[in-house]
């Protein structure tokens, strides 16, 4: 099968040991290895008090009164704050929408909000403290699906929207409506031999980053604060929280400290408000840390969602039209709410070619807990019905499921819904044949001389069964996925780089705001300065709000636009380096004038290899510093009617196949493989690459078979905010996940890179739900699939 | 109350310790050891991992009081703890001859770099096994226990001993692949 694009190839730099392309060893792994990285839950200052939120303990309600005098009067509390000591006028953050208010007011419109926050000088008694707050609720209804949001007599969640999206939506709880649509359904429709319809439903999931939300927050002298904080990005954060701190935002100083895991969950705000308020109003340094079952009401999760499809088909499988309806619940505040909105609906119908298309997604506002952003952004949802589809599809035409999705896969030139062409290439069809390829695991694995390992088995060592009643299957998926935001957001990266010589040495210093979550950003960052300024020694800067935005650790962006804005400035300073080498030694050598100058191995060298001079003798006593903002090219909002707009920046594709191993009667499941392929364009380190495509992929999986975050439909409250009730995969759930990369680059980004981080979340899911359809022959139409799924005791 | 307990090798002391806090609260906030993990402080995600006497638990769970007169070993002195362990058999502490050739190690203070590592902690580095590494801490304690016990396990074994270690990030493979490394890299007959 023939795919379109090359491998990117390197003109400056490929000499040069430690550049891109290699599996360089993280500069953080020492660190991290000894216990001596600095995660943000181990700030510690002399002096310092603990931060403790309140947080409510009922989903909607007013507040009739709260009564801080007993919590005031405990030995050891320095503070006590609620709405009314809020220091500004401004009270509300959102990352898009204004809405969420620092401390509750008035009302509260989830379980777990923040109502008030405690300064005590150790962490039980702030706790302690806080629960001798007095909060009297009165109780409203509960809005927690589509039907209660949108009846006659609803309750508004939020009463006095004045937002952007409330001119477009079709009842104030819909945060915000996106249709798309392209030629005509209707006759399409009757076209079809075939029309499959299904109806799925998602369940919530949380990141579960192991490293729980907190900070230490720093009064200064000048009456401004320093928070030392992990975060997804730095600058978003500064431009919420200044405004509500009553700052300038020169006088709120950011600083990044070791983040355990993000995946979305850090791109809003949870702690960072509150301990600088505390810290202003004590003149103290505070911490607050928040414990799991805080972390679980700390941040927004992954929307659930309701999703309606219908694909018709003609007798020979070409997809004749798909229209779907995409309602994603976005809890009590808008978050990331609009934008996972985009994505779905603009992604809605996955990796394939079909012109006529009706999409429409909403998000709702409810009661239950608030949902945003987490990898794979609203891609995900509909990744997992579109790919059942396609299995029903291919079920009911009798035909291979991946022939199938081959014969509709878009290629390069394809047209998505929103008639934006995808202009780099997309080898759907080839990621399905090489996962297709790949050796499967061998039958009865579980087998030893000594009889079955139980550990192989469904059930594991439960021992709940030897092999009988176990039954295999075998499921295919493919996603796709945009990179960088999209619709006209303007997505830029700054990096400010140095070139000077220490120790007799030319080093680079990388200074960028970029949140290393644990991605490796930092790994790749000194990969890029080592091919474009040819040195061997790379110092990375500490991440902070000094230098300018590097936007978020988010949508698979920063190896291509901080990457990119980093290797912009490495250009930029080689060209002021070759301008000094010119000036110092132009006239010894007409090589200066006429050749193609590269800096390789800590040398400038002609493009013929020969070498002109040291660094250190170009360099000499001066630095050479260039800070620069970078753009990847603009994008476009969609249309508010017709969804049409080049909205996105770039896509990244997976492909997994997923074998399972069902024990039938007590519908137990055993992953026993996950195979993925996925173009990345480019790997700057290969290493990287496959742990972040592995990672993704075990999260598909979670979401899969195991992951829900479940919430009371009658109080709208959290059942299981813990590791105990909220299980994640552990290295026992976890297959083997062999790894396939392609890379064809995509000419319109830095080295022709694809960001990597989402696409394996995409396909796992549908794959593992697939295989496990497979084994069992049941429709199964939500996920996370359970035993009483599997058993019919639902 | 006033704790006594010894933790890495050193007696080690701590006053005004509460009766409810945690053997990892008093590691991470009262000795200055916050490499042992407060990922959910509930006994779950084994980030928390510590020997107690030489028995892989979850320091979250241990309360303080009862680590007294015990010995601790955390992911900050696990190198310590391997060098010894390779020693085992001969005199404990420092040899003459070690003590003759004893120079200061430069270390980064940036990156770590120099630091003398235990073999499982050099696999990890090696493997790609770290991402965001926050459970490493834990996993690195529970897995050099592992092989202290099992220097070849099987895959099955690994995937058994570290069952109690939550990741997020890696989705276990580069860690299989440390393990295995970390295994393989011991010298024969260990």
């Amino acid at each position: 099968m023939p795919t379109n694009g090359v491998p990117t190839t390197l003109t400056q730099g490929s000499g040069t040991r430690g550049g891109i392309g290699e599996s360089t060893l993280r500069p953080d792994g020492t660190l991290k290895v000894t216990g001596e990285f600095a995660y943000s839950s181990d700030m510690w200052h002399e002096d310092m008090l603990w931060g403790q939120i309140l947080r409510s303990t009922v989903a909607h309600a007013e507040i009739v009164s709260i009564d801080t005098s007993e919590a005031l009067a405990t030995p050891g509390v320095y503070a006590v704050m609620t709405y009314d000591d809020l220091p500004a006028d401004v009270r509300h953050y959102g990352l898009e929408i204004q809405d969420t208010p620092v401390l509750a007011h008035g009302k509260v419109r989830h379980h777990g909000e923040p109502v008030a926050i405690v300064a005590a000088d150790h962490p039980e008694t702030a706790r302690r403290a806080a629960a001798k707050i007095r909060v009297e609720y009165r109780e409203l209804p509960v809005i927690t699906d589509e039907a209660s949001a949108l009846a006659p007599d609803a309750v508004l969640v939020h009463e006095h929207r004045d937002d952007h999206h409330i001119g477009h939506v079709p009842h104030p709880n819909v945060v915000h409506r996106q249709p798309i649509v392209r030629g005509d359904v209707a006759s399409a429709r009757e076209r079809a031999d075939v029309i499959v319809e299904g109806e799925y439903t998602f369940g919530m999931q949380d990141q579960a980053f192991l490293g729980p939300e907190s900070g230490l927050a720093v009064p200064e002298e000048d009456g401004g604060v320093h928070l030392y904080i992990a975060t997804q990005w730095l600058h978003s954060d500064l431009r919420q929280m200044a405004p509500v701190l009553g700052l300038p935002e020169d006088k709120v100083r950011m600083t990044l400290a070791g983040v355990g895991g993000a995946f979305g969950g850090r791109e809003d705000l949870s702690m960072q408000i509150h301990a600088c308020l505390l810290a202003l109003r004590t003149g103290k340094p505070v911490k607050i840390v928040y414990n799991r079952f805080e972390s679980f009401f700390g941040h927004v999760h992954r929307h659930p969602a309701k999703l309606f499809y219908e694909h018709g088909a003609t007798a020979d499988g070409k997809l004749t039209h798909i229209a779907c309806r995409i309602v994603l619940d976005g809890g009590a505040y808008a978050s990331a709410s609009p934008a996972v909105v985009g994505n779905a609906s603009s992604l809605g119908v996955g990796p394939y070619v079909v012109d006529d298309v009706d999409i429409e997604a909403i998000a709702l506002y409810t009661n239950n807990p608030p949902c945003g952003a987490m990898r794979g952004f609203g891609a995900v949802q509909a990744c997992f019905a579109y790919e059942a589809q396609m299995d029903k599809l291919a079920a009911r035409l009798g035909m291979d499921p991946v022939e199938l999705r081959q014969l509709n896969a878009m290629e390069q030139g394809a047209l998505l819904p929103t008639g934006q062409p995808v202009d780099s290439p997309a080898p759907v069809a080839e990621l399905l044949r090489r996962v297709k390829a790949m050796p499967m695991p061998p039958e009865r694995q579980w087998e030893s001389s000594e009889g079955a390992d139980v550990r192989q088995l469904p059930g594991g060592l439960s021992n709940t069964t030897h092999g009988e009643g176990v039954v295999r299957g075998v499921g295919y998926a493919v996603g796709i996925k945009n990179v960088g935001f999209s619709e006209g957001f303007d997505d830029y990266s700054t990096a400010r780089v140095r070139m000077e010589v220490v120790g007799g040495e030319p080093v680079a210093t990388v200074h960028t705001a970029m949140a290393e979550v644990g991605q490796g950003g930092v790994t790749v960052h000194a990969q890029i300065a080592r091919t474009e300024l040819g040195v061997g020694r790379v110092t990375i800067h500490p991440a902070d709000t000094r230098v300018g935005s590097a936007g978020s650790t988010s949508a698979s962006r920063q190896t291509y636009v901080t990457g990119g804005a980093v290797k912009n400035a490495c250009e930029l300073v080689r060209e002021k380096v070759l301008e000094l080498g010119r000036r110092r030694f132009g006239p010894y050598h007409p090589a200066w004038a006429t050749a193609e100058l590269l800096l390789e191995g800590g040398k400038v060298v002609t493009d013929g290899g020969e070498v002109l001079a040291d660094l250190v003798d170009v360099l000499g006593d001066e630095a050479v510093e260039v800070e620069e903002e970078w753009r990847h090219r603009p994008t476009e909002p969609f249309d508010l009617r017709t969804g049409q707009g080049n909205g996105h920046v770039q896509y990244s594709f997976a492909a997994h196949r997923a074998v399972v191993e069902v024990d039938t009667e007590l519908g137990l499941v055993k992953v026993i493989e996950l195979a993925c392929a996925q173009d990345v364009g480019k790997a700057l380190n290969p290493l990287s690459v496959i742990g972040q495509i592995q990672g993704g992929t075990t999260q598909g999986l979670g979401v899969a078979v195991m992951e829900e975050v479940l919430v009371d439909p009658k109080t709208a409250k959290v059942r299981n905010p813990s590791f105990t009730d909220y299980l994640i995969p552990t290295i026992l759930d976890t297959p083997t996940i062999p790894v396939d990369v392609l890379e064809l680059a995509d000419d319109h980004a830095p080295y022709g890179l694809r960001g990597v981080g989402e696409a394996p979340t995409l396909s796992s899911t549908p794959a593992v739900l697939a295989a496990i359809r497979d084994a069992t022959g049941l429709e199964l139409d939500r996920t996370p699939v359970r035993p009483e799924h599997l058993t019919g005791t639902a | 109350m006033r704790l006594n307990v010894t933790v890495n090798g050193r007696p080690q002391e701590a006053d005004d310790v509460w009766e409810g806090e945690s053997l990892l609260y008093v590691l991470r906030e009262r000795l200055g050891l916050p490499g042992s993990k407060n990922a959910c402080e509930q006994g779950e995600c084994g980030s928390c991992t510590v020997r107690l006497d030489g028995v892989p638990v979850c320091s979250c769970l241990v309360a303080a009081g009862q680590a007294e007169g015990r010995e601790v070993v955390t992911v900050e002195g696990l190198a310590d703890h391997a060098e010894q362990r390779s020693h085992a058999g001969g005199a404990h502490g420092t040899s003459l001859d070690e003590a003759r050739q004893w120079q200061a190690r430069g270390t980064d203070s940036q990156t770590g770099e120099g630091t003398r590592l235990s073999p499982v902690q050099q696999a990890f580095i090696d493997a790609g096994a770290v991402q965001c590494g926050f459970c490493t801490p834990g996993l690195l304690v529970a897995a050099d226990e592992m092989l202290e016990r099992n220097p070849n396990p099987s895959d099955a074994d690994i995937r058994e001993a570290l069952s109690g270690n939550l990741c997020r990030c890696t989705g276990y493979e580069k860690i299989m692949d440390a393990v295995r490394l970390a295994a393989a890299r011991q010298p024969e007959g260990v």
